[in-house]
Formats: C-alpha cells, structure tokens, sequence
C-alpha cells in the first residue's frame, strides 16, 4: 500500500514534468508566431470600432477577443508537430526529425577460434518497410575466404533481429569459437556498440542481436501520420468497417442521442414544471432528482447492461436517464426563475392558472431549458459513445473499440475526430436555435 | 356601495425568527369611482402591502375590502396593475403585451388589434406596436405597461412607483399621459410614489402613510391634478400653495424618518 502511493506520487511528478515540457514547447511555438504575426501586422492601421478607442484593455474582459490568426495558427501548428512526429510525407523537407532506416546495410565482424587465430566476414543487412510484406534476406553465394562465412539478415523496420553469426562459420560450433569485434570495435557479451546505421547488442549467449536505427519519428501503431488517417477516413467512406458504413455508424450514434434526449424532455420538462409548480410534486421527487443527479450516467452502464443487455433498448434508457433529470433539473430552475410581478400581472390580466402557464412560465422558463438542453445534449453524446465502446453492434464507439482490438490506430483516431466534430456541431447548432428561439435571453 | 372600500384592513407578517411586524394597522378608506389617489410615506411604511392586498395578491390577517360591493379576495381583471419595472412579457411584442387582457378573456382578434391600435396611439408609441420589449427604453416600456393594463379596461388602476425608474424628463411625460389618461377614461387610480411632487401633482387626494405600524398619517384633498390636466405641469409646480404644500408634506416625511432612524439607533 505505502508503496503503491509512493508510486502514485512518483507518477504524478513525472506527469507535472511531461506536460511541462509539452506546455512549454506549444507555448514556444504560440509566441513564436504572434511575434511574426506582429511583425507582419505592425504597419497596419490599428483595428476601427469602439473598442480600439478603449485604453483600459488589460482586465477588462469584454475587450478581450479572440485573435483568429492565432486560432488558425494553433490549428496549423498542432498539424505540424503531428506530422514532424509521425515523419508525415505532406511536410517534405519540413519533417525534420530521422524516421526509422529502411533499406541495405552492412558491417564486418571478427571472429576468433579456439585455435587463436581471427577472421573477418560481412553481414548483410536487409531492413523492409512494414509496407513491404515479404521480408527477403540478401543470397550469399559466395561465404568467402578463411573460416568466418558471410551472413545475411531480414529485419522489419523499428525491429530488431537476432542472428548467431558463427553458425556457418568453420568451427563456430566448437568451445573457444566466438565473436570479437564489429567493424573493428570491440565487443563482448551483454556490450552494445554502434554500426553505420543502427547498433549491435551480444546477447548472453553469444548471438548478435542487430537494431537498426529506429528514428525518432513515432511508429504509425502509435500515430499514423495525418496523411494515413485521411486516406482511412476516405477508404471507411467509401468501404466502412468491419461491414458497416461511416456514416451508418454515425446515424446510429447520433439516433440513439436523438431519442434518448428526446424522452429526456418529453419526461424531464413537464416533470421539472410539476415540481416548480406543487408542494407536493416538489417533496415527492426532490429526494430521487437530488439522489441521482450526481451519478454519473457512465456508472449505471454495468446495470443497464445487467438489467436490458446490449440491445438498442439499453443504450437509450441509458442517454434517457442521462437527460432526464438535467431536464427536469432545467425546467424547475425555469419555473422559479419567472419574476412574481409577471405572475401577477398575468393574474390582474384575467389569465387562468392554464394560460399562466402556456403564456407566461412556460416561455419564461425556455432560455433555462434551452440552457440544460445544450447541456444533456453534451452529456448524451458523451454517454452514447462510452455505452457502445462497452456494448454495441453499430456506432461510432463501437467501432473505435473493435479498431483498437487490432490496433489500427487510424481507425480509431477518425473515430475520435468524428466523435469531436459531431459534439461540436450539436452545441454550435443548439446555440443557433436558442439566438433564433429566444432573442430575448439575458435582455429581460 | 359603489367605489373602493376598505374597511378595517390590518396585516401582520410572522418572522422566521418568531417576530412580527405590522406592516398595516386598521386601516379605513373609501375610495371614489373615478377618483385620482396618491400615497406617499417613509421606506416599509406599508404601501406595496396595501396595493397587494388592494389586488388580491394578499390577503389581510384582519378587516376586509370590496370594490363596487364584491369582496376583494383574489387578482381580478377589474383591478390592474402597473408595476415598477413593467413586468413586461419579453417573448411578446408591444402589441401582444398590450392584447394580452383581451385575449385571454377571448376577445376576437380583430377587436383586439383595433383596441392594441388605439392604445398605442394614446401612449405615443403608434410605430412600435412590433417592436421587442427588449428593443425598448424604460419610459417606453412603461407606456406599454400602461396601455397593457388600460386594454383590459380595470375599474381600478393600482400603480406602485411605476415612474420610480425613469429619468427626470421622461418621468414629467408620463405624469401628463397618467392625468391625460385619468381625465379621458375617468378610471380609479390608486398611485405609489416616492416623490411628493409626483404625490401633489398626480393626487385630487393624497395619503401621507406612518410606519410602525403601518397606518394613515394625514390626508389631502388638493387641486393640483385637476389643474394640471392637458396644462404644462411646471406652471402647476409654480402655484403658490404647492410650495406651501411641498415644504409641508416634506418636513412632516423626515420628522418620520429621523424618528425610525432614532428608533434603530437606540436598538
Ligand atoms: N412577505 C413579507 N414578509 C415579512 N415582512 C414583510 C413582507 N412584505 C413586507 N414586509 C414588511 O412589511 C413592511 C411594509 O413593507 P412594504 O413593502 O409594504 O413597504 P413600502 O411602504 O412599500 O416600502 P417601499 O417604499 O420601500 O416600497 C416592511 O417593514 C416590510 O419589511
Ligand atoms: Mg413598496
């Protein structure tokens, strides 16, 4: 226990210090192109309207805008380190960093026998691409002269290959037999020394474990290039995966958030109103609305499975109950947010307790439904994704997770920039209908 | 009986630490049909209590009301209400705010529309009928207010400090637009004000309230309202008994405040 949070503690430091270092090196970048932006900027006449005649800026936060060149920038820069650290193609001579050695190499190897005397011989060096499928190792006709033979090896690019060199030398099977040098360095078990293009480990028992250099690109398994996960995205338009289409994995996703937020407020609404409206609908269902709001909806997963199985009719009692009671959450805070002189104006008016209801608390109470609707919406789609991740036949976590079973790494990550740009589009939507809808919210 | 009648009106609030407090005690008064009222008095004095109550919002721990002998229990469209701030439906425009009365009453549309029009004309905001109430500024939200409540047409108009938030200038407008509107409709208007001018000038009577308890302090019969129909109201200020009347009516106000202020003081 003592060292398990030792441990805890100790990756904890270690994370301070990676997003440091990450924080630092995305900040250097961001202060490198507003620096170049300024100087571009400079002689440009300073932006017109009201705020540039404001000279108390810094605190005050309604002067504050978004600089887009700086969003654009931020975007263009994420690409760009993406593809410097997947050694993207696209970048050309920009992608600076070494990927792995792909191709022929070689080195010499000296070899004592028992009698004392030294030989040399050559190892040829195949190193393939993972795009090559058949990994074929240079012929040797010729093992060349003395007792050391030359040998040939196949290793696939950022793996290493073991080959125990002696085996075709004459008496490399005998007592005494070994190898001494690469390259004329010298080398002896458990010892690692550099060859042109990559380094040779002695194992133990004597073999050559062979590494070539691995580059410091990362491997495509962690991140594809973002050239591979667009040719993915349009190879799973076109062909889907694992026998459904993209966007039929997107429709079942996005159907499922639809009714589920739909019964969400079909239910929630009238509910929250109920409870913003009657002594007695208040006390009923304040101890099961104060009870299961704080729930995340990802814990009743394991007992929505146990109790519907994996069927659609689970995942959307799930994105139900995950509406519900922000809804009716919404809908109350709507009711008791209408101002008691429009209560009794309406009254004065001659409005009966119906009308007061359609005419006044339900339209007054809409910017706060509105409010909680943007907010399931988001909790929806959270929720949707993580239920098929864990069950499902169709939808975009369902097909994330089956990629990640075989580690196609840029299945998954098109999954997760669907996933984002969905989320995204429902809020950007969600806040066009409420402008469109309630003009007057935060006028009143 | 016909008019306003209060007859021995008196509420107490209970406190949630077990106090009280009486914000009316035994209050009596008759009010006129077509009569122009006036009440003014020091801060919690009980004004907003007695118009609530007048509307039906409240009802009285004792004595009772009735206008033109029905009993006062609940709100009825026969009494309106203008509020301080409007109280204004955002998600209507001007001329549904101003048709709301009718229509929940089920006027036909067209006699609505006709009715929103002929108000609108009379509170001066004949090109705003689809206009926003958020589009709108303070004083013009009022006039909606007070055609909203005019649509309807109430027996009794009750208003609490409906002009209290209005700069100096609008405000003077919309005291000529209330005794425009008195004079040509010939309604009960029962008017909160925090300003004894506004109290002189927009009061054939007016009532001079005493806090703690709330209770009638002095009334007024004055003829300053009748004068100051369709009249510039700064010639009415220059009467030589509103001084006379001004200066009176503040000194007995802050003789009333100087005795709370003592009050809290020695607590
Ligand atoms: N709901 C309530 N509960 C408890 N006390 C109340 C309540 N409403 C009013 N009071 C008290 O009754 C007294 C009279 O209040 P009221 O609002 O009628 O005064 P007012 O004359 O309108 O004051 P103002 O000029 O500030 O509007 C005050 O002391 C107030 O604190
Ligand atoms: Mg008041």
């Amino acid at each position: 226990m003592f060292e398990e949070i030792l441990s805890l503690l100790s990756t904890t430091f270690w994370m301070i210090l990676g997003i440091a270092v990450i924080a630092a090196v995305y900040l250097g970048i961001s202060a490198l192109c507003s620096f170049v932006n300024n100087v571009i900027t400079r002689n440009r006449a300073a932006s017109k309207g009201f705020g540039s005649l404001k000279t108390v800026t810094f605190g005050d936060e309604s002067s504050v805008v978004a600089n887009r060149v700086a969003s654009v920038l931020a975007v263009v820069a994420i690409f760009f380190l993406w593809g410097v650290f997947t050694g993207s193609k696209l970048l050309g001579p920009l992608a600076f960093l070494p990927g792995p050695f792909v191709g022929e190499s070689s080195f010499e190897y000296t070899a004592t026998n028992a009698a004392g005397e030294s030989d040399t011989a050559t190892v040829y060096v195949t190193v393939t691409s993972f795009k090559d499928k058949a990994t074929k190792k240079k012929a040797i006709e010729d093992g060349g002269d003395g007792f050391a033979k030359h040998d040939s090896v196949a290793i696939a690019e950022r793996r290493s290959g073991i080959l125990r060199v002696q085996n075709n030398d004459d008496g490399g099977k005998e007592e005494g037999y070994g190898v001494t040098a690469i390259n004329g360095q010298a080398i002896a078990r458990n010892q690692i020394v550099p060859f042109g293009d990559g380094e040779i480990l002695m194992t133990s028992k004597g073999s050559l474990s062979i590494r070539p250099a691995t580059g410091a690109t990362m491997e495509a398994l962690y991140l594809p290039p973002p050239e591979k996960v667009w040719n993915t995205f349009w190879q799973l338009n076109r062909d889907g995966y694992q026998g459904v289409g993209l966007w039929e994995n997107v429709f079942w996703s996005l159907a499922r958030v639809v009714i589920g937020f739909g019964l969400g407020c079909l239910f929630g609404i009238p509910l929250g109103f109920a409870m913003g409206l009657n002594n007695w609908m208040r006390g009923w269902f304040d101890p099961i609305v104060e009870f299961m709001r704080p729930v995340p909806p990802l814990a009743l997963i394991p007992l929505i499975i146990i109790w519907f199985g994996i069927g659609e009719q689970g995942k959307i009692s799930l994105l139900f109950l995950a509406s519900l009671w922000i809804m009716t959450i919404a809908a109350r805070a709507g009711v008791s947010g209408v101002n008691i002189s429009k209560v009794h104006a309406a009254y004065s008016l001659g409005a009966t307790k119906r009308q007061l209801l359609s005419k006044v608390i339900l339209p007054n109470s809409l910017p706060e439904i509105f409010t909680g609707a943007r907010v399931a919406m988001g909790v929806c789609w959270g929720t949707v994704v993580a239920a098929e991740l864990v069950a499902a036949e169709k939808g975009v976590g369902k097909m994330i997770i089956a990629a990640s079973k075989f580690q196609l790494t840029d299945i998954v990550i098109v999954g997760i920039v669907i996933i984002g740009v969905i989320g995204f589009a429902i809020e950007v939507a969600m806040r066009k209908a409420e402008n469109k809808l309630i003009p007057w919210k935060g006028r009143g | 009986m016909s008019g306003l009648v209060i007859d021995d009106v008196s509420m107490t609030f209970e406190l949630p630490n077990g106090g009280k407090v009486e914000a009316l005690k035994n209050i009596n008064l008759n009010i006129k049909e077509g009569e122009l009222m006036s009440v003014l008095g020091p801060s919690g004095c009980g004004k907003s209590t007695l118009l609530n109550i007048l509307a039906g919002f409240l009802a009285p721990t004792g004595g009772k009301m009735s206008l033109s002998g029905e009993a006062i229990t609940s709100p009825s469209p026969k009494r309106g209400m203008v509020f301080q701030h409007g109280a204004l439906f955002e998600w209507m425009n001007v001329s549904k705010n101003i048709g709301f009365g009718p229509k929940m009453k089920g006027t036909p549309q067209a006699e609505i529309d006709n009715k929103v029009a002929e108000l609108l004309e009379i509170v001066g905001l004949q090109d705003f009928g689809e206009k926003m109430i958020y589009e709108m500024s303070g004083g013009m939200q009022q006039r909606v207010a007070l055609a909203r409540c005019l649509a309807n047409e109430p027996d009794v108009i009750l208003m609490d400090e409906p002009l209290g938030a209005l700069d100096a200038l609008t405000r003077e407008k919309m005291q000529s637009l209330v005794l425009d509107i008195w004079k040509k409709t010939g309604k009960t208007i029962i008017l909160i004000t925090h300003s004894v001018e506004e109290a002189l000038l927009l009061g054939e009577r007016l009532l001079v309230m005493a806090p703690r308890p709330g209770r009638i302090h002095k009334e007024y019969n004055l003829p300053f309202a009748e004068l100051g129909v369709g009249q510039d109201l700064r010639e009415v200020k220059r009467h030589p008994e509103f001084g006379t009347r001004r200066d009176e009516i503040l000194s007995m106000i802050w003789d009333m405040e100087e005795e709370i202020m003592g009050r809290t003081e020695n607590a």
